[in-house]
């Protein structure tokens, strides 16, 4: 079970009030018209899936609603550290 | 190999059993081979099979760095079925669904494969209209299939509650009577025994560490026991590890790995004698020979590796068996584990050539792979032995995703993912 801290309402809360939603950090492309399908589709299908070190997003659903950023082990499970949305990671998957 | 009969039962019974053959050889691995097929599970031990015994492909190593069919092959729930919405899963799933239907006499080893059907329920009129759509599909495909009334299901299996007074009635359900489950270690022994008996060479507590490329061609994989192991083909089969793999031979597939986790309780009495499945209140449960329940449903949210899976994972599915089956409240559970799958963005297999030539993956078969097993080597035996994707797995190329033809089997995948 994880206690997860909400950088938006400052304390740890338990998982159940979180959903993970996948890889943070993906941008949307800048100009969908011009990407080849292959950008596109590596936009929409391909996510990193490390064994180690991972930058995720996640909501605090059942909370504050607001989304934020989470580096994890992905091996041991081990939360890294917590930061929103825009800011950027300390520490950095390979 | 030793042929096993009721007759050869009786003869090793005057010697205390005493003198049964090896079922497998424990080689040291050649130099080189035609085919090495990385990962022993269900899928890579029935694709080294079918290659010898149906593709004359004998000169073939399986290297698995643990133990034969000690994966998600050891830790699935065994539900076998062939009741997918798209043609080209359809095909693909009731391929195997025809091959179960003889293994056990083709692997002269008793799979214990049961059919004693499967059922979706529904408990939304949503449910119901993807139902009969999904069961009028299977129809026109020629697979069998029923759309059950409540009353129907009620009949089936008296154990689930069918009440008005339930959370989410029961409304009905899609019902596949030549489903079942078969015995999932059994499936990869077997395989393993007749892969053997053909000439291919088994090698355990072996990690395939890198692949070698060269030219952008594979000549080989490196093993951490016995260095370098050439090969004309590779096939890799590692499931939740596949992402891994990709990577080292420098290219990506749109996997995520995730653990699905199952249960299983103390054995009662027979009382469940079919699988029930419910996508909305999203658990499942079959009850073995033995007597326990088997139980599972989603996997964790998260992206993991650790093979052990989540307690809010855990809590949900007990909810939903209980919400299904109020009088197995009481029943305690004897033991839980977790698998990782690797799960793909359309909730189907990658069965497919990749950027390097003569690597092939088949991977991605997320929470369902393992009633796809047989069909998932044969097709994939034929596509390594002629060195061309066979026409069922064809739709399954991993550059479906980025040329947008994908088959979106969600609604049918059974565990959300
Ligand atoms: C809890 C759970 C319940 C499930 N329930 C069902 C179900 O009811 N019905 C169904 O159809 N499917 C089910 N599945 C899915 C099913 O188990 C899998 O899809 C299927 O077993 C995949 O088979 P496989 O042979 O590809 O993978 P595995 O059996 O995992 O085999 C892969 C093998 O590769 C080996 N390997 C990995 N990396 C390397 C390496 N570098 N070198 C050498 N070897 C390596 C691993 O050790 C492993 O033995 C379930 C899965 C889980 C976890
Ligand atoms: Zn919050």
């Amino acid at each position: 079970m994880f206690h997860i801290y909400c950088p938006h309402c400052g304390e740890y809360r338990e998982e159940e009030e979180f959903h993970a939603r996948g890889e943070a950090h993906i941008a949307r492309p800048l100009d969908p018209d011009a990407c080849s399908d292959e950008e596109w589709g590596d936009f929409l299908y391909f996510r990193k899936n490390p064994r180690g070190i991972h930058h995720e997003l996640w909501i605090h659903a059942a909370g504050c609603r607001k989304f934020f950023n989470v580096t994890r082990n992905t091996q041991t499970y081990e939360i890294k550290e917590v930061y929103k949305i825009g800011e950027m990671p300390s520490v950095v998957a390979e | 190999m030793q042929h096993y009969s009721g007759f050869g039962l009786l003869k090793h019974s005057l010697t205390h059993h005493e003198n049964w053959q090896r079922v497998w050889r424990n080689p040291t691995p050649k130099k080189k081979y035609d085919v090495i097929i990385v990962g022993g599970g269900g899928h890579g031990l029935a694709t080294a099979y079918y290659l010898a015994k149906e593709f004359g492909v004998t000169n073939v190593a399986v290297i698995e760095k643990g133990f034969l069919g000690g994966g998600n092959t050891a830790r699935n729930t065994t539900i076998v079925r062939s009741n997918y919405l798209w043609d080209e899963a359809a095909h693909l799933y009731e391929h195997a669904m025809q091959l179960w239907e003889g293994l056990s006499q083709e692997l002269n080893y008793n799979v214990m494969f049961s059919q004693r059907g499967c059922m979706n329920l529904g408990h939304t009129l949503q449910d119901m209209r993807d139902i009969e759509r999904r069961v009028n599909a299977n129809r026109l495909n020629g697979i069998d299939g029923e759309v059950l009334d409540a009353k129907q299901v009620q009949e089936i299996v008296p154990v689930l509650d069918c009440s008005d007074s339930a959370r989410y009635p029961v409304m009905g359900a899609s019902w596949q009577p030549r489903a079942g489950v078969a015995r999932h270690d059994a499936v990869a022994w077997g395989y393993a025994r007749g892969a053997d008996a053909h000439g291919v060479d088994l090698i355990q507590q072996t990690e395939v560490e890198d692949l070698i490329i060269e030219d952008g061609t594979v000549v080989g994989v490196r093993t951490d026991r016995y260095g370098e192991i050439r090969a004309d083909r590779v096939g890799c089969v590692v499931a939740g590890n596949s992402g891994v793999m990709a990577k080292k031979a420098g290219f990506k597939l749109p996997l995520e790995s995730h653990p699905l986790q199952a249960l299983v309780s103390e054995p009662i009495k027979p009382v469940l004698d079919t699988v029930v499945m419910s996508n909305h209140v999203h658990g499942y449960a079959s009850q073995s020979d033995k007597g326990d329940l088997v139980i599972g449903a989603g996997i964790d949210g998260y992206n993991g590796y650790g093979q052990r899976g989540s307690y809010t994972t855990i809590e949900h599915t007990i909810q939903a068996i209980v919400e299904m089956f109020p009088v197995f409240s009481r029943v305690r559970m004897n033991r839980q584990w977790g698998g990782i799958v690797d799960t793909c963005p359309d909730a189907c297999p990658i069965i497919s050539e990749t950027p390097v030539k003569n690597l092939f993956f088949n991977c991605g078969w997320g929470t369902g792979g393992f009633k796809a097993t047989p069909g998932s080597g044969h097709v994939f035996a034929a596509s390594l032995a002629k060195g061309e994707m066979h026409e069922l797995a064809k739709p399954f190329s991993m550059f479906r995703f980025h040329n947008g033809a994908l088959v979106d089997e969600h609604g049918a995948a059974g565990v959300a993912h």
